[in-house]
C-alpha cells in the first residue's frame, strides 16, 4: 500500500476471465474432480446450464484481490470469510471488487464482493490484512 | 425436517499432506499467482521463506484428505443431492512452503436448522511439522428440505 488505506476506499480489484478448460485445471490443481466442474453432460443431466466453476477457486481469486491489497505478501492475508451465491461459469468474465471497511494501525478490514455479469457469486466476504 | 445431531463434535482422523514445490506451481498458475514467490525458489528465499511459498488458499488442498471422510461420514448424513458448499473461511497463521509436511484434522462443529435448511458446520485445524497452526478452517455445507 503506497498511502495508509483509509475507511471506504476501494481496492484495486482484479478481472478474469476464465476458458473453457480452466474447471478440469482447477480440478486438476485441487483434486476436487466434482463432474459438475469438469462434465457439460453429467452437469447437464443433474440440471445445471452446464459445467460451474469450483467455488473455491472463486474464493481463490478472491484471495487474490486481498493479497494484492497487501503488496502481494501472502504473509500479510490474516483471515477470509467467504459467502457463495449463484453458479459461476467458465468463458464469462468475473470481477472482483472490494473497499476499506475499517483501517487501524495493525489492521486493514476489507469487504470483498466476486460477480459475473449482474450476478453475484461471492458475497458478503470479508478479509483482514496485517498491516 | 428432522436433523440428526450424533455427529455434533465428532472428531475425525488426522491427514497428512506433503507440500510440493511443483503442486503449489500448479495451484499457483491455475489461480493466476504469477510472483515468483510461489514458482521459482531463490526469489522465494530472497523474499524470506524456506522455499516456494503457497498462496494462502492453497489450504484446500493440503486439507482435503482431512475434509473428505469428515463430509462424507455415515453419521453426519448429508444428503448430498441436496447439498451446496454455502460459505467458507479460513484464518491463516504460519506460511505453507514446499517441503512442509501439514497434518489437518477436521470435526463436525455443528449442525442445526434455519429456514427449513440443514446446516452443517466443520471445522479444520492444520499444523506443520513443527506443531505451529498453518491455518483454520470453518466449512459450511447447506442443505435445502423437501
Amino acid at each position: 500500500m503506497a498511502a495508509p488505506a483509509a475507511e471506504g476506499d476501494a481496492i484495486p480489484g482484479l478481472t478474469v476471465t476464465p476458458d473453457r478448460y480452466l474447471p478440469v485445471r482447477y480440478a486438476g490443481a485441487s483434486g476436487d474432480f466434482n463432474p459438475i466442474h469438469v462434465d457439460q453432460e453429467f452437469a447437464k443431466s443433474v440440471g445445471l446450464p452446464g459445467a460451474i466453476l469450483h467455488g473455491l477457486y472463486m474464493m481463490g481469486l478472491v484471495s487474490r484481490a486481498a493479497t494484492d491489497f497487501a503488496d502481494g505478501d501472502p504473509r500479510r492475508l490474516e483471515s477470509l470469510s467467504v459467502q457463495f451465491r449463484g453458479m459461476g461459469f467458465p468463458e464469462e468474465e468475473i470481477s472482483v471488487t472490494g473497499r476499506v471497511t475499517s483501517a487501524d494501525g495493525d489492521r486493514v478490514e476489507l469487504d470483498l464482493v466476486a460477480t459475473q455479469g449482474d450476478r453475484e457469486v461471492i458475497r458478503n466476504s470479508t478479509a483482514t490484512v496485517r498491516a | 425436517m428432522e436433523l440428526e445431531t450424533a455427529a455434533v463434535g465428532k472428531s475425525f482422523p488426522p491427514f497428512e499432506y506433503e507440500v510440493g514445490r511443483e503442486k503449489i506451481r500448479e495451484y499457483a498458475i491455475a489461480l493466476g499467482f504469477d510472483d515468483p514467490i510461489y514458482l521459482d525458489p531463490g526469489a522465494a528465499r530472497e523474499a524470506g521463506f524456506r522455499n516456494v511459498v503457497a498462496p494462502p488458499m492453497f489450504c484446500v488442498v493440503y486439507s482435503a484428505g482431512a475434509m473428505a471422510p469428515a463430509i462424507f461420514d455415515p453419521e453426519v448424513g448429508m444428503d448430498f443431492a441436496r447439498m451446496v458448499h454455502g460459505a467458507q473461511s479460513f484464518d491463516w497463521s504460519e506460511p505453507v512452503c514446499s517441503g512442509d509436511l501439514i497434518t489437518t484434522t477436521a470435526s463436525c462443529a455443528s449442525i442445526e436448522e434455519r429456514d427449513g435448511k440443514g446446516f452443517y458446520v466443520f471445522e479444520s485445524v492444520s499444523v506443520n511439522g513443527e506443531g505451529a497452526e498453518t491455518v483454520r478452517g470453518t466449512w459450511t455445507n447447506i442443505v435445502r428440505g423437501e
